[in-house]
C-alpha cells in the first residue's frame, strides 16, 4: 500500500481508465474482464488490451501500451545526426527507411540544404521499397488473424524480394542506415535496377494471388465488411492517419497534399480511397497502395537521372540553431519529427510523432459493442507496429 | 468367435481386436499428422516441412514430437478442477476410438458388425462435446471458457447436418450396416447401369459435401475452427494442457479426422470394395483401397483447412441452421421420392 | 451472388493448390546457402597497419561497443635532421559484437579506411562474452572484405571508395 506524499495526490477521475483492468478468474458484475496481452498472438507486438465482456460482446476496452517504451526521445538528446539515424531505423522496424527520411529532411531544412535529384529519386525509391514490403506483411498477416494460415507464408516469401533489393543497395535487409545529411551513403550496385523490374513484377503478381485467396473469399469477406466501421470525422478527431483513414473515404495523401518532399511530383500515380470504412477496405486500400507502390517503383528506376548522390556538405556536420517540423507518408501514417537544434553536432530535442499511437488511441471507441473475433480482425486492419506505438 | 476364418476363443479375439483398433487410431493419426500437417501444409505454403528428423525428409518429427509431449510434466493451475482436467482427453480420445470399431475394411475384416452401424458410429462421434467442454471448464481459464461455450454451440449444431446427410445414404442403400452399404455400392446400378457399381458420391453428391462440411465443423478445423483460434484464443480449451494430455487432444484431433474420413469413404466412396473385385481378393487389398479413399477425402478436407480464414461463431451457426439443414432436408426429400419412382 | 462466393471460394483453393505443386522456396541452410550481396553488412573487418589510433570510430559509435588503447612511440624522422615523428600503436582494438548495431558509423567515419564491411555472418557463439572479438580475429576477416562492385549507371564516380 503506497502512501502518497501531500501535493501529489492524482485526480481520481485520472485513474478511471484502471477500472476494471483487474486480472482475475472472479467474474464481477456479470461482465467478464479478459486480458489480452501483452503476450498475445493477435496484438502484434507487447500490447495489453483490457477488454470487459458480456458473453461474447466487448463492453469497454482500453489499450494498455508502454511495454516497448525505449526512450527515444531521450536517446536523441545524446547522439549526433548520424547516430540518430541509426537509431531512428527501429522505431517502425518494418519499413525501417521510411523512418529515417523526415527526420534527414528535418535536418537538410535547417542546414538549407537539397539533396542532388538522383538521391532524392533513389530515397522515393527505397521509401516505396519499404512501403511494399510492410504491406506485403500486412496482406499476409491480416490473413492470419481472421484464420487463413496460408497467406502468411506467401506475404513472408514475396517479401524477400524486396528485401534483397534494398540489401543490395543498402547492406541492411531491416535497418538500411542509408540516409545521410545531404544524400545517400552510397550509389546503387551494378544490376540493381534490373532486378528491381523483376521484383516488382513478382510484387505484382503476389498481389493478384492475395486478391484471390484473401480478398476474393466470401467468409474473409463476412468477417471484415461492415466490421469496425471508422467515419471519416471521428478517425480525423482522433488523429487517425495514412490507410485507415483513406479507407473511410478521405482523400489525403502527403505525398500529394502535404508539403513537397522527395520525388512525388515527377511520378504518374494515383490516391486510392474506399468509402466504406471497415476492416475490408482498408485491406483493400491497401492491396491498390501496394501496387500502386509497385508502379511507382518502375516508374522511378526507368526515370532515374544521372549525377552525384551527395550534396556538398562539411565533414563533421553541425546543424544551425532552429526548429523544423517534418511530417510525411509513412506505411503505418504520417509520421513527423519536431527537431529543435542548438547548433551542435547532434539534436537538442526531437519529438516524434508516430502514427500507431494516434491510430491506436480510437481502439476505446472502436471496439465498443464488438465481438471477441471481430476485436482480433479489428487490431488486424488498423496495422500498428508496437515499435511505433511506444518508440 | 471367428476373427477371418479363424476360430479362436472369445478372450482371445477381444484382446485382438482391441489391440488393433488401439494401435490403429495412433498410427493412422501419426501418418495424417505427417502427410497432411507438415508435408501438405509446407507445400501450399511454398516451404518443405520437417526434413532433418530421421533423415529422409522428417519422417520421424510427429513420432519425436509424441516422445517429447509423454517426457513432460503434467501441470494443473492451482484453481483447475483437476480430476475433471485429468479426465477430459481421455473422454475425447474415447469417442475417437469407438468410432473405429464399425468400420469395415474388407469383406470380413470388421471389428464390430453392427447392424446398426451408421446410427453407432454418429451417436458416439458426438461424445467428444462432453470432453471438450469438461477441458474447457475445468481449466480454470477465460480463454477456456470462452472456448468450450463455442465448442458446444458449433458441434452440437453440426450434429444436425452431419446426421441428415447420412440419411440420404440410407435411403439409398436400404441398411444401416456399414458393410451392408459398401455391399450396396459395389453390387448396385446407377440407374440400371452397374460398370462401377453405385458409389453414392455420385448420386448423393450433395450428401457428400455437406458430410464433409459438417465433418469438418465437428473437427473444429478451419473455417470453422472458432472454439481453437489459435490466434485469438491460443488453443482455446487445450490452453492449459500439457505433456501428455495435450498429446492425447492432439491425437484425437488426427484420430477423429481419420475417423470422419473413414466414415466418409465408406458411406460415399465405397470403403474397401473395388467394382468386380470379391472373395479373398477383397480381403487382400480391401485396407489399401480404403487407406486411398481415406486419404483422398482427407485431403479435401485439409485443403479447405490450409485455404480458408475461419467464421465467426454466429456465421457459423447461420451457416448451419440456415443453409445446411434446409438442404440436407431436401436432400432428403428427392433421394425418398426418387427411391420410390425407381 | 451465389455463383460469386462459390466462385471466390474455388479460387482461393485454386491458389493454393498451385502453390503446392512449384517447388518450395526454402533454401535448406546449412546444407545449401544463399550469398549475402557484397554490401550486406555482416561483419567489421580491421586492418590493422592503417589504424593510426585517432579513436574517431570509438567516439562516433551509438552504443560505443568499440574499445581501443594504444599508445604512441616515437619513429625516426622522415628526412635527416628532420623533427621525430610519433606514432599510434594499436595495443586493444576491441568490437563487442553482442552491442554492435551493424550501423556502419565506424567503417564511414575512419579516415584511414582502416575498417571494411564483410559480408560473413557465420560467427554465432554459445556465449555472450565470446562475441567480444579482439584486433586479432577483425584482422582475419580481412581475407572475408569483398571488392566493392560496381556502380549502376548514371552514378558519378568519383575518386575514392
Amino acid at each position: 500500500m503506497t502512501v502518497t506524499p501531500p501535493g501529489f495526490e492524482v485526480d481520481p477521475s485520472l485513474l478511471r481508465h484502471l477500472d476494471g483492468a483487474q486480472i482475475g478468474v472472479e467474474l464481477d458484475n456479470g461482465d467478464m474482464v479478459l486480458s489480452m496481452g501483452p503476450q498475445h498472438p493477435a496484438t502484434h507486438g507487447t500490447l495489453r488490451l483490457v477488454v470487459r465482456l458480456d458473453g461474447e460482446r466487448v463492453v469497454a476496452a482500453d489499450p494498455v501500451i508502454g511495454y516497448m517504451h525505449r526512450g527515444y526521445e531521450k536517446l536523441t538528446e545524446f547522439r549526433t545526426y548520424p547516430q540518430v539515424t541509426t537509431l531512428v531505423n527501429r522505431i517502425d522496424w518494418l519499413s525501417s527507411f521510411a523512418n529515417e527520411v523526415p527526420f534527414v529532411h528535418a535536418a537538410e531544412k535547417l542546414m538549407e540544404v537539397e539533396a542532388p535529384p538522383r538521391a532524392e529519386y533513389i530515397r522515393t525509391a527505397l521509401t516505396e521499397l519499404a512501403r511494399v514490403a510492410t504491406f506485403l506483411l500486412f496482406l499476409g498477416e491480416m490473413g492470419l488473424q481472421v484464420g487463413a494460415i496460408t497467406p502468411t507464408f506467401y506475404g513472408f516469401r514475396d517479401r524477400e524480394y524486396v528485401l534483397n533489393l534494398i540489401e543490395g543497395a543498402t547492406g541492411g535487409r531491416f535497418h538500411p542506415n542509408f540516409n545521410r545529411i545531404g544524400g545517400l551513403k552510397d550509389d546503387l550496385p551494378w544490376g540493381w535496377v534490373a532486378e528491381c523490374r523483376s521484383a516488382m513484377r513478382k510484387v505484382l503478381d503476389a498481389c493478384d494471388d492475395f486478391e484471390d485467396l484473401v480478398l476474393g473469399n466470401p467468409i474473409f469477406e463476412k468477417r471484415t465488411r461492415s466490421i469496425g466501421i471508422i467515419p471519416a470525422v471521428i478517425g480525423a478527431s482522433y488523429g487517425v492517419s495514412g490507410s485507415n483513414l483513406r479507407a473511410s473515404g478521405v482523400d489525403w495523401d502527403l505525398r500529394r497534399d502535404g508539403e513537397p518532399y522527395l520525388a512525388y511530383r515527377d511520378l504518374d500515380w494515383k490516391v486510392w480511397t474506399h468509402p466504406d470504412g471497415d476492416s475490408f477496405s482498408r485491406y483493400w486500400v491497401r492491396l491498390q497502395e501496394t501496387r500502386e507502390s509497385a508502379r511507382m517503383v518502375l516508374q522511378l528506376v526507368d526515370g532515374l537521372p544521372s549525377g552525384p548522390i551527395m550534396a556538398k556538405v562539411p565533414r563533421v556536420i553541425k546543424v544551425p540553431p532552429g526548429e523544423v517540423w517534418v511530417s510525411t507518408e509513412n506505411p503505418l501514417g504520417e509520421m513527423g519529427y519536431y527537431v529543435v537544434s542548438k547548433g551542435s553536432t547532434g539534436p537538442f530535442r526531437v519529438k516524434i510523432r508516430s502514427a500507431s499511437f494516434s491510430n491506436v488511441s480510437i481502439l476505446p471507441w472502436l471496439l465498443k459493442g464488438c465481438y471477441v473475433p471481430d476485436v482480433i480482425s479489428i487490431l488486424a486492419s488498423l496495422y500498428f507496429i508496437l515499435g511505433d506505438i511506444d518508440r | 468367435m471367428s476373427i477371418l476364418a479363424l476360430d479362436i476363443g472369445w478372450g482371445t479375439t477381444l484382446a485382438v481386436k482391441t489391440l488393433v483398433v488401439m494401435l490403429l487410431i495412433p498410427l493412422g493419426a501419426l501418418i495424417f499428422g505427417y502427410v497432411f500437417l507438415f508435408k501438405m501444409m509446407a507445400h501450399m505454403q511454398s516451404r518443405l516441412g520437417p526434413m532433418e528428423s530421421g533423415g529422409f525428409h522428417g519422417w520421424f518429427q510427429l513420432v519425436g514430437d509424441g516422445i517429447k509431449f509423454v517426457q513432460k510434466e503434467d501441470i494443473f493451475p492451482e484453481k483447475a478442477d483437476r480430476h475433471v482436467m485429468a479426465l477430459a482427453p481421455f473422454i475425447v480420445m474415447l469417442s475417437t476410438f469407438l468410432v473405429f470399431l464399425v468400420v469395415p475394411a474388407g469383406p470380413r475384416i470388421v471389428v464390430a458388425p453392427l447392424d446398426v452401424g451408421v446410427f453407432y458410429a454418429l451417436a458416439v462421434s458426438s461424445l467428444s462435446v462432453i470432453g471438450v467442454v469438461m477441458a474447457g471448464w475445468a481449466s480454470a481459464n477465460k480463454y477456456a471458457l470462452i472456448s468450450a461455450l463455442r465448442a458446444t454451440g458449433q458441434l452440437i449444431a453440426y450434429e444436425v447436418p452431419l446426421v441428415l446427410a447420412v440419411v440420404g445414404v440410407v435411403i439409398q442403400s436400404g441398411t444401416m450396416s456399414l458393410q451392408g452399404i459398401v455391399l450396396a455400392q459395389r453390387d448396385g446400378a446407377i440407374f440400371g447401369w452397374d460398370g462401377i457399381g453405385h458409389p453414392f458420391v455420385l448420386t448423393q453428391i450433395v450428401g457428400f459435401t455437406l458430410f464433409i462440411v459438417a465433418a469438418q465443423a465437428e473437427l473444429t478445423q478451419p473455417p470453422f475452427d472458432m472454439p481453437v483460434a489459435e490466434s485469438e484464443i491460443v488453443g482455446g480449451y487445450m490452453v492449459e494442457y500439457s505433456g501428455f494430455r495435450f498429446l492425447l487432444f492432439f491425437l484425437a484431433e488426427f484420430g477423429t479426422a481419420f475417423a470422419f474420413a473413414a466414415l466418409a469413404a465408406t458411406l460415399f466412396l465405397g470403403g474397401w470394395a473395388l467394382p468386380g473385385v470379391h472373395g479373398g481378393a477383397a480381403d487382400a487389398f480391401g485396407p489399401v483401397v480404403v487407406l486411398v479413399k481415406v486419404m483422398f477425402v482427407a485431403f479435401l478436407m485439409f485443403w479447405a483447412r490450409f485455404t480458408y480464414p475461419r467464421m465467426r461463431e454466429d456465421q457459423l451457426q447461420a451457416l448451419a441452421w440456415k443453409w445446411l439443414i434446409p438442404i440436407a432436408l431436401v436432400n432428403i426429400l428427392v433421394t425418398g421420392a426418387l427411391k420410390v419412382v425407381f | 451472388m451465389v455463383m460469386r462466393e462459390v466462385k471466390g471460394m474455388l479460387s482461393g483453393l485454386g491458389v493454393t493448390l498451385r502453390t503446392m505443386f512449384e517447388p518450395a522456396v526454402t533454401v535448406q541452410y546449412p546444407h545449401e546457402s544463399e550469398d549475402p550481396p557484397i554490401r550486406a553488412r555482416g561483419v567489421i573487418a580491421l586492418k590493422e597497419e592503417s589504424c593510426t589510433v585517432c579513436m574517431l570510430c570509438c567516439r562516433s559509435c551509438p552504443d560505443w561497443c568499440i574499445y581501443i588503447e594504444g599508445h604512441k612511440e616515437k619513429r625516426p624522422p622522415r628526412r635527416e635532421g628532420g623533427r621525430e615523428r610519433t606514432a599510434g600503436i594499436l595495443d586493444r582494438f576491441d568490437i563487442d559484437y553482442a552491442l554492435c548495431m551493424y550501423c556502419g558509423i565506424c567503417v564511414e567515419v575512419c579516415p584511414f579506411d582502416a575498417l571494411f564491411w564483410s559480408p560473413e555472418f557465420e560467427y554465432c557463439a554459445t556465449d555472450i562474452r565470446s562475441l567480444l572479438h579482439d584486433k586479432n580475429k577483425l584482422g582475419d576477416w580481412m581475407t572475408k572484405v569483398p571488392e566493392p562492385g560496381p556502380l549502376e549507371s548514371g552514378a558519378q564516380v568519383k575518386g575514392k571508395k
